[in-house]
């Protein structure tokens, strides 16, 4: 036996094998190499957006700009986004405070009670239509049913944000609970546990860390809209905390907005500042909510 | 090896060590329409092993799972006839699944401890059934494990993810999840199937260990297994059903373990024992 395998060894089996590896390695060479060089192409766009927005916005970034008041006269340079910044944090803020807790809940009825319900089909049919209804189309919406007769213009911003946020945390959650093993809720359940504390103890902690992510794109999505903002919050240029009173707010994306659109080279700088405040905005957002996930994610 | 379970207030204490637990009238189970498992009619005793088992498909795990109801997680499945355990019809309406499940707990086929630490496994039954202070807690915890075998070997990582841990100790510890909530029967469906001979020989021993303190139905594909480790053994088959080619399983034969291994009354039973079929 053994001298018959060394000689099968040392004649024309290591052939065979050789030039067969050799053309799967090149092909697995080339395949490789493609799926690097698509990698690339995605990612060189991302890469210069990047570029020119912290280089161009470097130059008025500084402390001073991110605290203070925005510039009273367009041409001149200095002032900065500080209301800019307090006004994306609370509208947005309040709309992740809105959509967030109702966007679970709704993608736990679908999910976990009205899985193949007729009501479930409906809800889940109207939160993919939701999905593509155009921002401006859910600023004006807002500004009609709710700004024009309320007076809250904070409100009315972050709930024209909240419409868009809703359908995503909606449909990431869904996904997100679907992925999540039926033996974990039999477990649960065979122990005796009500099938809402199983939700809540089990099915909910495995998904969190996915549930995060999709609330973190929507408020990501949301943190950048302007259109919404535009009829709902206005674009003031003092400062203006609470949501509640009949007083024009503003936002970081209707700063890059108005600042872009003017033909002065000082407000256009201030416009890549602006831009660049709301990229650090987002990273800071991710940072944060990662770390808060890492804290309450179930051990894997 | 002990571990105290307080006495229940539906346990009698003059009853004798061969009361039963459950009865089985004229059961059949059906999916839909399809009717999985037919006619069975059997009593289940206290304090001993009672093995269900048979080919695929012949209804034996249906059987199992519609002992603690739970099979209502199935869209479709309905039980007609009895199931009464202690005297209760499981399926009468003013009973609660959930109230069910806390007195006859379940270990499934695949090991499926929570993605959470070693302790918060075991503590989560009794934290759901309102066991609040941290020492009371630690108490099940330490008298489950012990009482899984598992104590020495974790021990010292119970703060560690129960995921990380064998696949015979992740079942020994679902069979100590288990136990933590003091269930009066524990329902094993093919406990051993994913599991190599040594962890299964330290999973059958445990069950002789528990069966003084619990009722125990197992289902198993491994006849092997049966003879060894059950007093009572229910041997299903799937008969070809006339309307359909789908198969319904029958109850052929339920009769002490030893009886069935050695002097079936059935020559379905006897086929099947002896290896001619399934």
């Amino acid at each position: 036996m053994a001298t018959a395998s060394i000689a099968l060894r040392d004649s024309a089996e290591p052939l065979a094998l050789a030039a067969q590896g050799g053309w799967r390695s090149i092909k697995n060479r080339m395949m490789s190499g493609l799926l690097f060089v698509s990698f690339l192409v995605v990612m060189v766009p991302l890469l210069f957006v990047l570029m020119a927005v912290v280089s161009r916005g470097a130059k008025v970034m500084g402390w001073s700009f991110l605290t203070k008041d925005i510039a009273p006269i367009e041409r001149r340079p200095g002032g900065g986004v500080g209301p800019a910044i307090v006004g994306t944090l609370v509208v947005t803020g309040l709309a992740t405070l809105l959509a967030t807790p109702l966007g679970i809940m709704g993608a736990v009825f679908l999910n976990e009670y009205s899985a193949k319900g007729v009501f479930g089909r409906i809800v889940r049919f109207m939160a993919n239509v939701m999905t593509g209804v155009p921002s401006v189309v859910m600023g004006l919406f807002i500004y009609v049913i709710f700004t024009l007769t309320f007076k809250q213009r904070g409100v009315g911003g972050s709930l024209a944000l909240a419409c868009l946020m809703l359908p995503i945390i909606i449909r990431t959650t869904e996904e997100m609970l679907k992925l999540v093993p039926n033996y974990l809720r039999e477990a649960s359940l065979a122990l005796g546990t009500s099938k809402a504390r199983t939700i809540v103890t089990v099915v909910l902690p495995a998904a969190l860390p996915g549930i995060i992510s999709g609330a973190l794109l929507a408020v990501a999505r949301a943190a950048g809209e302007t259109a919404p903002l535009l009829f709902t919050i206005g674009a003031a240029k003092s400062l203006q905390i609470n949501p509640f009173a009949d007083e024009a707010m503003t936002a970081l994306p209707l700063q890059i907005y108005s600042n872009a659109s003017s033909s002065f080279p000082a407000a256009q700088a201030r416009g890549w500042g602006a831009a660049l405040t709301l990229l650090l905005l987002s990273f800071l957002f991710t940072l944060i909510a990662r770390l808060v996930s890492a804290r309450f994610a179930t051990k894997r | 090896m002990k571990f105290d379970v307080p006495a229940r207030p539906s346990s009698n204490p003059m009853a004798s060590e061969g009361s039963s637990v459950f009865a089985l009238e004229d059961v059949a189970v059906f999916y839909h329409d399809f009717k999985a498992v037919r006619d069975v009619n059997l009593t289940i005793a206290k304090n001993e092993i009672t093995a269900f088992i048979g080919p695929s498909g012949c209804g034996k795990t249906t059987v199992l799972r519609s002992l603690n109801r739970m099979n209502d997680l199935i869209p479709g499945a309905r039980v007609e006839g009895i199931i009464s355990y202690r005297g209760i019809d499981l399926y009468a309406e003013e009973v609660s699944a959930t109230q069910v499940r806390h007195h006859i707990g379940m270990v499934f086929q695949k090991p499926n401890p929570f993605p959470k630490s070693i302790y918060d496994n075991v503590a989560f039954g009794p934290r759901v059934h309102g066991v609040k202070k941290k020492s009371e807690l630690d108490a099940i915890v330490e008298k489950s494990l012990r009482g899984a075998a598992l104590w020495d070997e974790v021990k010292d990582r119970l703060s560690t993810s129960a995921l990380g841990m064998s696949g015979g100790q992740q079942q020994r510890l679902c069979i100590a999840r288990t136990i933590a909530v003091e269930p009066d029967v524990v329902l094993m469906d093919e406990p051993c199937s994913a599991l190599d001979p040594i962890a299964t020989a330290r999973v059958e021993d445990l069950m002789q260990e528990m069966k003084s303190q619990f009722t125990i139905v197992i289902v198993t594909h491994n006849m092997q297994q049966a003879a060894r480790v059950s007093d009572r053994t229910a041997f299903f088959t799937a008969e070809v059903n006339p309307h359909g080619d789908r198969r319904t399983g029958v109850l052929v034969e339920y009769a002490p373990t030893q009886t069935i291994f050695s002097n079936p009354g059935d020559p379905r039973t006897e086929n099947y024992v002896t290896g001619r079929v399934g």
